[in-house]
């Protein structure tokens, strides 16, 4: 049934001056300093002497409806109504009253919402979509991290970290979310080249789009078939074929999985932002609880938590330590996967004689 | 139906960090899509692959995207979940919300959807997760009456997103909420309506700690910075010290360019701040002693995105500083973006970023047609090779130049 009514296009978000609670309107712009009051706790002061107080809760992105109207509900109880999200799905709590914060925080973590991921704490996992809404996922995402996070929930409870840690997923190399600068990340990962569908990359499929979809050149027409071929020894299967094309299917249970890369960070302070460098080249998946995942994780965490000052980030350590050093302390063996033979590959060559043995015994 | 076991997902309802298996368990008590989504994803867990094909082409009326078509492979079997499309709804800046806007959203998914959502999706939007094909307009509809808006998606500008800025951080640079509302407004058309070689990202953050990750994966990344000196009060410098501070281990070791020193018997620091790089390190350390400065605007850099195809692009300096004048609109920002799209949209390949674009054509070019000026503070370092173009601009200047000293010479002698 056609419906006579169609929406006014073109509104744009709402305002956001209209979501902000009273103190951040009197105080907009003229804030002076924050501190933690305790882990999940921050208060900032204004120039006029307001405080506000943000109350911070881990969440797992995905949410009820009948959570997200909890939420509102506690908004209203202790903060006038206001609340907002982070860029890493944590729900913040905005209230001037600061005799309100340790109420708050008891009901929240009563119903078990996670008040913590301030200062140097881990911070919530980033993730994406996974096996529950995804296509060219080549490992879940919610559940990978829902795992990662029950092992690590005490280091996003605290913060004594030596800096804040980062750890990041995305389940295929699209790497929706950017995880590619963070200090730990976990990417799905493919293994074998996509299947050639050629009925369907001749009926569903822009030929010419194909071929220039392939980072490496390993596609070529194949006009008999009115398809495509690929070059077994040229494809690293990234699948970007197969999100312009469905015919080429590259998904493998057994054989996809999840590689980890370390050490990146994006904001600019002290040495600036760098990129996450592959470490563990393949875990198999493991649902539900991926526990090779997990303890691979958790002994990144731990050599670094060991071995790191106070003050430096997962890069700035292995940085300071040298990558062979890395490899030494986190017991890894370091494979011909880990020399890089993509585009950019020279610049991360040694070319200079200063380095560390790291094979006496 | 009898109740169907779910004995791998049950594992995930365990442990104590807060489980997506318990949010769709709510959602499915009174929406039966999610009964069957949980049962669908089981089976993925059993069989350690996807369900889900491509998106196919679904929208609403008068938008190209902000809608993903999202279809099941397995549809006889799983009938409620054979269409599950993604809405994309345009965050408010800042993703702050009041209980009124979030009740105000729920009911419009609890009345056109599975009830799941994604708050919030990396690029920004929150993200509706699952209704059939028969629902999106009147969702869309819906959703319209209760003042939201669609997001991008597709060859579009994507949804920009900015930090929390002078809301809730006294590091802001610059009015970053103001600025993503203001942008995400004046190019409507553009985030609706693709027409571009790709998508196309901006993010705002307010200062360098880039708090929306924009370098690295926004094809415009917006970073508050300043010009002038960094604002410190020495007396709270010397409580940060009293209260147990080790200040040079902790501030000064760490300050990138050493520009930064300590007088112990006054306990007072010295910035020279000419050869700051406004890192933001010893402010996040002492942020009660030491404030941004006064002269504040942004530094933008463009190219960021992630891997594919060509490799991770880190977002590079296209112009160290932007003034970001909220009073005339944000003209300068708007001009030089637009120049930067048409460059794109003339000479990019279908699926390329700018930041690809620029890797192929050389920053030469792009800088030309953008009326860039080139500056050291574009590169790490000037080039290593000894390649490089020359234009006839390039000799005509010379020969002007060479001519107007000539000119010079000749009148010296006349007098």
């Amino acid at each position: 049934m056609a419906n006579p009514y169609y929406a006014k296009t073109d509104i744009g978000p709402p305002n956001f001056w209209n979501m902000l609670p009273q103190v951040i309107k009197d105080n907009y712009g003229n804030w002076l300093y924050h501190e933690k009051v305790k882990p999940g706790v921050l208060k900032h002061v204004g120039e006029t002497g307001d405080e506000l107080y943000t109350v911070r809760v881990g969440s797992p992105r995905l949410l009820s409806i009948e959570t997200l109207r909890w939420f509102a509900d506690i908004a209203d109880k202790y903060c006038d109504g206001h609340l907002r999200f982070t860029s890493r799905h944590n729900v913040e709590f905005l209230l001037a009253d600061g005799t309100k914060v340790d109420a708050l925080v008891d009901e929240l973590e009563a119903a078990g919402w996670p008040v913590g991921g301030t200062g140097r704490s881990l911070k919530n996992l980033i993730h994406t979509q996974g096996w529950i809404h995804c296509h060219s996922a080549a490992t879940d995402a919610s559940g990978t991290v829902k795992a990662v996070m029950d092992d690590l929930y005490d280091y996003f409870k605290k913060d004594d970290l030596p800096a804040k840690l980062k750890i990041s997923m995305a389940c295929c190399l699209n790497m929706c979310g950017a995880v590619h600068c963070s200090d730990i990340a976990f990417v799905g990962v493919h293994r074998k080249i996509p299947k050639v569908d050629d009925y369907g990359v001749a009926n569903g499929c822009e030929i010419p789009n194909v071929v220039a979809s392939c980072p490496t050149g390993a596609i070529r027409p194949n006009p008999k078939a009115k398809s495509v071929t690929i070059n077994e020894e040229k494809c690293m299967y990234c699948g970007n074929c197969y999100s312009v094309c469905p015919s080429l299917s590259i998904m493998d249970p057994e054989n996809d999985g999840i590689a980890i890369f370390v050490g990146g960070k994006v904001s600019n302070t002290r040495k600036g932002p760098e990129f996450s460098k592959l470490v563990i080249p393949f875990i198999p998946n493991e649902p539900p609880r991926w526990d090779s995942l997990v303890v691979a994780i958790r002994n990144l965490v731990e050599i670094w938590v060991k071995n790191a000052k106070q003050g430096e980030r997962y890069g700035e350590w292995i940085e300071r330590i040298g990558w062979e050093k890395f490899f030494e302390v986190a017991n890894l063996p370091f494979t011909d996967k880990h020399i890089d033979d993509f585009t950019f590959s020279v610049p991360t060559f040694r070319s200079t004689t200063q380095f560390k043995f790291t094979d006496k015994k | 139906m009898t109740e169907k076991k779910r004995p791998l997902l049950d594992e995930l309802k365990k442990g104590k960090w807060p489980s997506f298996v318990t949010e769709m368990e709510k959602s499915a008590a009174t929406k039966p899509a999610v009964n069957t989504l949980l049962n669908l994803v089981e089976r993925s867990f059993e069989e350690k692959r996807v369900h889900w094909k491509h998106g196919g082409i679904v929208g609403v009326r008068g938008y190209g995207g902000g809608v993903i078509g999202r279809y099941c492979d397995l549809p006889e079997e799983y009938p409620e979940v054979a269409e599950f499309h993604t809405i994309r709804v345009n965050q408010p800046s800042g993703w702050f919300y009041d209980s009124k806007a979030i009740r105000s959203l729920c009911d419009v998914w609890e009345k056109h959807g599975s009830g799941l959502t994604n708050m919030h999706g990396a690029t920004g939007d929150a993200i509706l997760l699952g209704t059939t094909t028969p629902h999106l307009q009147d969702c869309f509809n819906d959703l319209s009456d209760a003042g939201f808006d669609l997001g991008g998606s597709g060859s579009n500008l994507r949804t920009p997103s900015a930090c929390c800025g002078p809301a809730r951080c006294e590091y802001a640079c610059f009015d970053t909420l103001d600025l993503c509302h203001h942008v995400t407004n004046k190019y409507q058309n553009e985030l609706h309506r693709p027409m571009w070689p790709y998508k196309f990202k901006i993010k705002i953050s307010g200062c360098p700690n880039d708090c929306t990750s924009s370098i690295a994966r926004a094809d415009l990344s917006i970073i508050g910075t300043w010009r002038d000196r960094i604002r410190v009060n020495q007396k709270a410098v010397a409580e940060y010290v009293d209260g147990g501070l080790p200040i040079k281990s902790a501030v000064l070791d760490y300050c990138p360019t050493k520009c930064i020193s300590f007088d112990k018997e006054k306990k007072e620091i010295n910035i020279d701040n000419e050869n700051c790089t406004r890192c933001m390190h010893c402010i996040s350390v002492m942020p009660k002693a030491l404030r941004v400065g006064k002269e504040k605007g942004a530094t933008l850099l463009l190219g960021g995105k992630a891997t594919i195809v060509q490799s991770a692009f880190l977002g590079w300096v296209i112009k160290p500083f932007i003034k970001l004048d909220k009073e005339d609109g944000y003209q300068e920002l708007h001009d030089l973006l637009e120049k930067i799209w048409e460059w794109w949209d003339e000479n990019a390949k279908v699926r390329e970023r700018i930041g690809e674009l620029i890797y192929r054509k050389g920053m030469g070019e792009f800088l030309k047609a953008t009326d860039l000026e080139p500056v050291p503070q574009m590169v790490h370092h000037p080039r290593a090779n000894p390649y490089f173009f020359w234009y006839p601009e390039d000799f005509a200047a010379e020969k002007e130049a060479k001519e107007a000293k000539k000119e010079v010479a000749g009148s010296e002698v006349s007098e």
